[in-house]
């Protein structure tokens, strides 16, 4: 039986943690994420979790110890922010490159500058071809699970994974959580196998040799297989989930998608304030849909490609920017839609960075536009 | 004792507004967590930002018997707390409030000084939470009494609920006897709306 | 330098991993070698200085102490740096150019 708690994105986060139990955790602290590892840090007292906790003097080194102890064939986890995750980018892609299953919170959160504390996604969009998966979580529930499923796809595949949530917005909101039973989430996290661990002096390997031109690009080539596997694999251990929770793991949400002349696609936090747009409006008959990302790397191009074929007028909201580029979510579902031959109208916004607040209205005021085809070009929602 | 209203709305939304360290994010999570403990939905969540000691904070909670989807701030609330009186003035409480809402504000002087203070027209329920809270507590926190006044005037939760969160949130931190005198403060406040 | 077929990305360890251990002795340097450590036999007092100053360890010994003698030095790894004639201190290794020693 599962157990409602009052918990914010955060406490949801250091929930799962709780219950997956892991061996070691080096992390520093950074708003938002803060909340995470403080959560995280009282178990590790209390001696509920059996975790080494490091305590580090940088996100660089957090991320270095987490490599060390993965490699070393710990279960390791760790949590971060905005300058953090890029403090830490040197690191993220030996992570990938190395193939350490290391589990990542990122609370989404502004870059500087200017200096900003507040949600966006800059923070694991400037990361997403460091060649980590990442997920993305609507709420407190979703970033609860997501992390449970993370563990398992990350050790099935030998890859990093980020399960992000929205910084303030999920992560210091409180709502109503299901915690299901600790017995049945730790038989489906298992234990951790790991492959080839520095520390069997039965087999012993060397982990991060130096390739030049000989083998760097092999090595490399792994990565893009690896990243096939994780999509199929993430539908796989997301069934098994299901049997938990009840709830679907799919690439994607479609909400009243079907049907829809005008869809809205977005990621985290607003996907939920689209949904209670996209209810009212219903009610008034028009015809408006969602498409929430949950996977965004790997990218599921052909699923999306043809669950928004056939819509004729799409939104893609953006809440980081990629200068004198597409932006992140839009350039995807651009490549989406070509190879699906599409005839989509099909429209950038740039929304809600340093935390700027999207409000009901915004997104009512945008299906408006779509369905009457007024949006041109770029748009930019709630800027001055 | 029946609520004294009913509220009809899908979502109900309380603004609640404070100083830094007066406990507005805690009365906002006392208020949802009870919720929840009856069977609800709920949303509690502060407005965004550093922790800042004596800065004007607003904390949020949307009630529900649905899921709650949005996670857009609250515009139009149906009840508005003012924990600190100072704040009406420098900051506009009633604003979106609804014509058929509720301003609940601490403080000594009259509902009609209110009503001309803040511009708001509709239903303004006064309480005296400070004055409570330093009879009960013997220190200005009049978060908790707040809450009496909530429960009486919306009927949102029930007394027992917010009663039982004050102990299971205080009594290892405070011990049983500052818990009795916070509950005593609910109470008080609780029996001076009229 | 070792003439071994690259392999694929499909054939190797995963994550760039060394799975097999002691294979830098596959990686020969000896044809770095611009000089060339020429050890004369006649003056060598077996001291032991010169095998633990290679820094590619390519002095191989025989025999424990007191007993201990070196070998000739390994000139599948030896890059000629010239460290072991810089210790002896019985000038019992000469450098001389490699060139003269190319077949």
């Amino acid at each position: 039986m599962a157990k409602i708690k009052a918990l914010t994105g955060a406490e949801a986060s250091a929930e799962a943690m709780r219950q997956i139990n892991p061996d070691v955790c080096a992390a520093f602290p950074i708003t938002p994420q803060t909340p995470v590892m403080q959560k995280f840090a009282e178990f590790v007292a209390d001696g509920i979790v059996k975790s080494e906790f490091i305590c580090v003097e940088s996100e660089h080194s957090a991320m270095s110890a987490c490599v060390g102890s993965s490699a070393a064939g710990a279960r390791t986890m760790t949590a971060t922010s905005s300058a953090g995750l890029a403090l830490m980018w040197e690191i993220l892609g030996i992570a990938s490159g190395l193939r350490l299953p290391i589990v990542m919170t990122i609370v989404n959160r502004a870059l500087s500058a200017p200096i900003n504390i507040h949600c966006d996604h800059s923070d694991s969009m400037g990361a997403r071809d460091q060649g980590w998966v990442q997920i993305y979580s609507e709420n407190a529930q979703e970033s609860y699970e997501n992390t449970l499923l993370a563990v398992r796809l990350a050790e099935k595949v030998l890859l990093p994974v980020m399960v992000c949530q929205d910084g303030f917005i999920t992560s210091h909101g409180v709502e109503n959580v299901a915690v299901y039973d600790d017995n049945k989430v730790k038989s489906f996290v298992g234990e951790l196998k790991p492959y080839k661990p520095l520390l069997n002096v039965d087999d012993p390997v060397t982990y991060g040799p130096l390739q030049l031109t000989d083998y760097y690009f092999e090595t490399k080539r792994q990565q893009e297989p690896a990243m096939e596997e994780a999509k199929k694999a993430y539908q796989a251990i997301g069934k098994e989930l299901k049997k938990i929770t009840g709830n679907d793991y799919g690439y994607f949400e479609e909400y009243q998608l079907k049907d829809a002349k005008a869809a809205i696609v977005v990621l985290n936090s607003t996907a939920g304030t689209t949904k209670a747009v996209i209810d009212k409006l219903r009610q008034k008959g028009k015809k408006v849909g969602l498409l929430k990302i949950k996977l965004f790397r790997p990218f599921p191009y052909e699923e999306v490609g043809r669950a928004l074929k056939n819509i004729s007028s799409i939104a893609v909201l953006d809440r980081s920017e990629s200068f004198g580029a597409n932006a992140p979510v839009f350039g995807e579902i651009k490549n989406a839609l070509y190879d699906a031959k599409s005839k989509a109208k099909l429209h950038s916004c740039i929304f809600g960075l340093g935390g700027r607040n999207i409000y009901e209205k915004d997104i009512e005021d945008l299906f408006s536009k779509l369905l009457t085809n007024k949006l041109k070009g770029k748009e930019y929602i709630g800027v001055r | 004792m029946l609520p004294t209203i009913c509220f009809v709305k899908e979502i109900f939304e309380i603004r609640i507004h404070g100083r830094g360290g007066q406990g507005a994010k805690t009365a906002a999570q006392f208020i949802a967590e009870a919720a929840l403990d009856q069977g609800k939905r709920i949303q509690a969540f502060p407005e965004y930002g550093p922790e800042r000691s004596g800065a004007p904070v607003v904390s949020f909670v949307r009630i529900s018997d649905k899921q709650i989807k949005s996670y857009a701030p609250v515009v139009n609330p149906d009840v508005v707390m003012v924990i600190d009186p100072t704040l009406i003035g420098p900051v506009d409480v009633a604003e979106g409030l609804a014509k058929d809402g509720i301003l609940i504000v601490n403080t000594s002087e009259t509902a009609e000084k209110i009503k001309n203070k803040t511009k708001f027209n509709g239903k303004v329920c006064i309480v005296d939470a400070t004055k409570i809270a330093m009879g009960s507590v013997g220190k200005n926190l009049p978060n908790t009494p707040m809450l009496g006044a909530l429960v009486k005037i919306t009927g949102v939760v029930g007394l027992e609920s917010v009663n039982n969160k004050v102990k299971e949130k205080f009594l290892d931190k405070i011990g049983e006897e500052k818990t009795n005198r916070t509950i005593e403060g609910i109470k008080k406040a609780y029996d001076s709306i009229q | 330098m070792s003439k071994e077929k690259l392999k694929g990305y499909k054939e190797i360890p995963i994550g760039g991993l060394i799975t097999e251990p002691g294979s830098a002795k596959k990686f020969k340097t000896g044809d770095w070698r611009s000089f060339r450590p020429v050890w004369l036999q006649d003056k060598c007092t077996h001291c032991m200085i010169c095998p633990p100053s290679c820094p590619d360890d390519c002095i191989p010994t025989e025999g424990n102490l007191p007993n201990i003698k070196r070998k000739e030095t390994d000139f599948d790894y030896c890059k000629g740096c010239g460290i072991c004639a810089q210790v002896c201190p019985f000038k019992a290794i000469e450098m001389k150019e490699e060139s003269g020693f190319i077949k």
